[in-house]
């Protein structure tokens, strides 16, 4: 890492985010704020049937309602309809599963779409829908992915199967670990379908304008520049012909801003029309349209020594992929298999995920995407192991941490698709010791198990770790303008994590100036060449490390500049306050010396993964009549080696947490036999809200800092989510501990709690 | 989710209110709080040709407390009853089951009419009426009537209401000083409809022990409905731990027939539900 010599310390501050101003003010500009003459709306007919064969779609009716201007399908989108490729890890193998921008002979899911009304207002364009009639001849649904596999009805006929892949992440011998290991146990666990809410759903402007064949879209987050390329081949358009423009936001959590259909199907509408069309997503369409995540079942069987040292550990998981692979669908099932290990020595290891396709809605990346699952599976194994071999469930873990000594640390590799990262710096016991301290683990160990007020109480605690920074590049382009003021011109997409923020802060302290003198400019297709956005906590990591490299190379440049105008060398000039540059007594305005292109550009380019890490506790009361799981007390602790912002991040942190707890505690997405959605409104899908889990504490630390990048920063927007449904389950199993309950499956409402309980207890009578 | 198109009516008095409905054999609708009403046409599950708006008719709002128990007009909401001075003292059940209800924002809007029209199996305010022996007064064409609660609610949001008919406000029987009562329910988060909840009420004679229970509960079946077996355990005895026990144990088995699961919670764990919320309810039953 090279150190800042900097006189401004923003960087590590808890500067108040610049971005809040706006918003507060209702100055924020979101996709729905926008409007545009002739403006034309969209609405998505979508199927209500989760497989079959589409027979016909009559249109007519719609057509005929006063201000519906178009009504298209299939056959109005091109002799074959395009279809949307995986922008991550894609092989030749995983293309029949692509989905199609919109259904021609089969629809997979309800919710695929089917037709597009394109009308005067959203409302006609809505009473459209109810005219079109779509008859679909329904085949038997897969809607359980264990059993896709049997082959008896098949999404996709040509592939002959419903397994589109299978990822295996290995190390070392476990065949023989298994053989010579003094204890093994089996266990079954299951992760249940749940996804991001954003505030904000999903929303389209496009705009086509004829005479220069060029096309706006508005609306475009998370990563604009990787849409603009898919967008470009779909249309047969030159990539510079598209721009590709980010709003406001309203929280992305890895499901915004992926390419979907509805990112070709609106564009394409325009061009067609020749008017701008706009199409905002509703929460019912949410529901089954933007990408579900996280279901996921996993046997898997651990080896250990008796003195509790881990020895092998190997399992296989089975993700329900939903209907088609999506741009990132295969991210979550590949980090499963690699991430199962966690922070923790395991010497052999032979994972892998199955990805099976099931008659519902995609899947894609939700934050912690494939962590979070993995770490419920693991750290739930690790308590049941521990008990049976009568260690302490913190000394458990403390034995099996990867040692310092041992950083740079190789994971297991995964295939087919290279997947080779290596742990970079970390100290994994400093996190355990100091989370156990903060929730005075000592002292809170005794009420375990015990009945206080008609509830039990527990503690639970799981390790973990956070990748982050992921390549292979950013760029960043900075201009000192005419007012003296700077520009900051970067690839990477803000999404609600105050990006703005924590991009003036490196900016102003790198080239030190005040913040108020810094703009920063993101997301959108015309600032930069190339970007490749907001995900893989990567955008501070590596849009942050590209600003701080860009700052080194405008100094020299404004120093050079100076110098010429002075008459000097330009090491004998100094910039003042960002206002001037001086030499001998002499000195020059730097708003002089902008009318020479004061601009530099630098790209950092990295492969190397950052990898945060640390350990989450909670102190639950679990009510065995009604099954209620209430948090008392949650603490996370997390290294995220260098904080830009730590009130920021402290605010990322426990929103994390809460949509963990979520997930773990509320959220589901429920399918009957046919493969309808159950909860398909936020009264049945339930959302945690502002008075549910009052009691978090966040500690951030920076004991190392990455050696992979000039910040030393690393990704840190996903550490708050990934522990916390081991953590919980763990502490759930800790209160109902006289019982012998082990959840082992989510989401722990309390219907399902108190069935285990009913189940242990009738157990313990026969 | 946009809103099929409608004609609006707003009409000044009910008698005209009335005519719009019944003119519109049914495919009329009052609009009150629109809490319920909205989102069912947001989700096009519903597509009345009118909403008619009763905001004009006047005196629909008043809250009044007379000998005769405390009389609440179709159109209070449910901050009204929340707020109101002498309400917590004249029917302190009513104010507390009430205050169960939905989030701050519907709180505002939310009416007592509303409610009981809509039908909720879980909604708090039909569960109350029949707990607490209420009698609904509507208005139709024909002219005005009053329903006991108990015959007013026929199955899951669906009463005996005729297309024609709008119900202008309920009265609660007046509430005796030294009543016991309690109200429990469970719900995942604060302000959702319960998965299931009490209202129970009873009088102490002279030797202390119980009389008149009524125990009415929400959630569990198609409608509101009270447990008379477990008013039957209850009545004649002193509330103690046994009898506690009892009356909890009678509750499960009371609801056995009628109670459904769906996919937020099975038969059986409603089931389980009720008797504790009904053991919670007696042993916290206060003056
Ligand atoms: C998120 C959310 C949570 C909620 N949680 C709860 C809860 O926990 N408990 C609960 O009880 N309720 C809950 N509700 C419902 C809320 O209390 C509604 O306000 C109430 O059910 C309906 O009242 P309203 O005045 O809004 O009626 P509206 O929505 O205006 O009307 C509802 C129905 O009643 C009819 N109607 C209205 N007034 C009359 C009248 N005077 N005569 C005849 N018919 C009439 C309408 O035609 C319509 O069919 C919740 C609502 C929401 C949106």
């Amino acid at each position: 890492m090279t150190p800042m010599h900097v006189l401004n310390s923003y960087v590590g501050s808890p500067v108040e985010r610049i971005e809040d101003l706006r918003l507060l003010r209702g100055k924020g500009q979101f996709v729905d704020d926008l409007t545009r003459e002739g403006l034309l709306h969209a609405a998505i007919l979508r199927s209500n049937v989760a497989h079959g064969r589409i027979l016909s779609i009559e249109t007519r009716d719609a057509l005929d309602l006063p201000g519906v201007h178009a009504v298209l399908t299939a056959p109005d989108f091109g002799p074959s309809v395009p279809v949307i490729p995986l922008r991550l890890m894609p092989m030749p193998s995983l293309e029949p599963f692509a989905q199609p921008v919109i259904a021609s002979d089969k629809v997979r899911y309800v919710g695929e779409p089917v037709a597009v009304v394109l009308a005067e207002s959203a409302a006609i364009a809505e009473d459209a829908l109810e005219l079109i009639y779509a008859e679909i001849e329904p085949l038997p649904a897969i809607v359980d992915g264990t059993k896709a596999g049997d082959g008896q009805v098949l999404l996709v006929e040509s592939s002959g199967t419903n397994e589109a892949a299978q990822y295996s992440a290995l190390l070392g011998d476990v065949e023989r670990a298994f053989q010579e290991a003094e204890y093994v146990r089996r266990e079954k666990f299951r992760v249940h379908r749940h996804t991001a809410l954003p505030m904000e759903p999903r929303g389209i402007l496009a705009e086509w304008d004829q005479e220069s064949e060029r096309l706006v879209v508005w609306g475009a987050a998370k990563v604009p520049f990787a849409n603009r390329r898919i967008l470009a081949q779909q249309m047969g358009l030159a990539e510079e012909d598209i721009d590709m423009i980010e709003n406001d936001v309203g929280g992305g959590f890895g499901v915004r801003g992926e390419f979907y259909p509805e990112d070709f199907l609106v564009p394409f509408a325009a061009r067609l029309t020749g008017r701008p069309v706009k199409w905002i997503e509703d929460r019912r369409e949410h529901l089954i349209a933007t990408n579900h995540a996280r279901e996921v079942d996993c046997e898997v069987e651990i080896a250990c020594r008796k003195d509790g040292t881990i020895l092998g550990l190997r399992g296989s998981a089975f993700v329900d992929m939903g209907a088609y692979l999506r741009t990132n669908g295969v991210i979550g099932p590949r980090n499963v298999a690699q991430f199962l290990v966690g922070p923790y020595l395991i010497p052999n290891v032979a994972v892998t995920a199955s990805l099976m396709m099931t008659n519902k809605t995609p899947v894609g990346t939700y934050r912690g995407p494939g962590r979070y699952e993995a770490d419920f599976f693991r750290e739930r194994l690790f308590d049941m192991v521990a008990r049976d071999l009568g260690i302490d469930r913190v000394e458990f873990r403390r034995r099996n941490l990867v040692p310092e000594d041992m950083i740079p640390y190789a994971l297991p590799t995964v295939t087919p698709v290279e997947g080779r990262t290596q742990f970079d710096s970390g100290d994994y016991q400093a996190t355990l010791a100091r989370c156990l301290e903060e929730i005075g683990w000592d002292e809170k160990a005794a009420l375990q198990g015990r009945l206080i007020d008609g509830r039990y109480h527990g503690l639970g605690i799981g390790c973990f770790v956070e990748g982050g920074g992921t390549g292979p590049r950013e760029t960043a382009r900075l201009v000192v303008e005419a007012d003296g003021t700077l520009s900051v011109f970067v690839g990477t997409s803000a999404v609600g994590q105050g990006l703005e923020t924590a991009c003036a802060q490196i900016a102003a302290d790198a080239l030190e100036v005040p913040m108020e003198r810094v703009r920063i400019y993101h997301g959108s297709t015309t600032y930069v060449r190339e970007g490749f956005g907001s995900f893989h906590s990567r955008a501070v990591v590596m849009g942050g490390s590209a600003i701080q490299l860009a700052a080194e190379a405008l100094k020299e440049k404004v120093r050079e500049a100076g110098a010429r105008h002075l008459g000097c060398s330009p090491d004998e000039a100094r910039i003042v306050d960002w206002t001037a540059v001086t030499a001998g007594g002499k000195s020059v305005e730097l708003a002089e010396l902008a009318a020479e292109d004061l601009t530099a550009e630098h790209t950092f380019a990295n492969t190397k993964h950052t990898y945060s890490y640390g350990a989450h506790a909670a102190h639950v009361a679990v009510d065995p009549k009604t099954g209620a799981v209430e948090v008392l007390d949650y603490l996370a602790v997390e290294d995220v080696g260098r904080a830009i912002n730590p009130l920021t991040l402290h605010g990322q942190t426990i929103g994390a947490i809460v949509q963990g707890l979520g997930g773990t505690l509320l959220e589901h997405l429920i399918y009957d036999e046919n493969g309808q959605l159950l909860t398909g409104s936020l009264a049945d899908y339930m959302m945690p809200t502002a008075s549910d889990y009052p009691n978090i504490r966040v500690v951030t630390l920076q004991l190392r800092p990455s050696p992979v990048n000039p910040l030393g920063a690393k990704g840190a927007g996903e550490g708050g989510i990934i522990p916390v449904g081991g953590v919980i389950a763990n502490a759930v199993a800790a209160a109902l501990a006289p019982f012998d309950v082990q959840p082992r499956e989510l989401p722990l409402s309390p219907p399902r709690v108190w069935a285990m309980l009913k189940t242990a207890r009738e157990g313990a009578i026969v | 989710m946009k809103l099929p198109s409608f004609e609006y009516a707003c009409p000044a008095t009910l008698a005209e209110a009335v005519r719009i409905l019944a003119d519109h054999e049914g495919e009329a609708k009052v609009i009150s709080g629109g809490q319920s009403l909205m989102p069912v046409l947001a989700f096009r599950l519903a597509a009345p040709s009118v909403l008619v708006d009763l905001r004009n008719v006047p005196g629909l709002d008043r809250i009044t407390i007379t000998e005769n128990g405390v009389h609440l007009g179709a159109r209070v909401r449910w901050c009204d009853i929340e707020s109101h001075d002498g309400l917590r003292k004249a029917h302190p059940l009513l104010v507390q089951g009430i205050s169960h209800v939905a989030h701050y924002q519907i709180r505002n809007r939310g009416t007592v009419g509303g409610s009981l029209a809509h039908a909720d199996p879980a909604a708090e305010m039909p569960g109350l009426a029949v707990a607490c022996d209420a009698e609904i007064s509507v208005q139709g064409v024909a002219g005005s009537r009053l329903i006991k609660a108990a015959d007013f609610f026929d199955g899951a949001l669906s009463t005996v209401l005729e297309f024609d008919e709008i119900i202008t406000g309920i009265r609660f029987p007046a509430w005796p000083s030294g009543r016991r009562w309690a109200f429990e329910e469970f719900a995942r988060r604060r302000g959702d409809f319960a998965m299931a909840g009490v209202a129970l009420h009873f009088d102490l004679d002279a030797a202390g022990r119980a009389c008149n229970a009524h125990v009415g509960v929400i959630g569990v079946c198609s409608h509101p409905c009270r447990l008379t077996a477990v008013e039957e355990v209850i009545n004649g005895n002193v509330v103690e731990e046994d009898l506690v026990a009892a009356a909890a144990k009678a509750a499960s088995e009371a609801v056995a027939a009628d109670v459904t699961g769906d996919m937020h919670a099975s038969a059986e764990y409603r089931q389980a539900l009720i008797g504790v919320l009904v053991e919670r309810a007696l042993a916290h039953a206060q003056v």
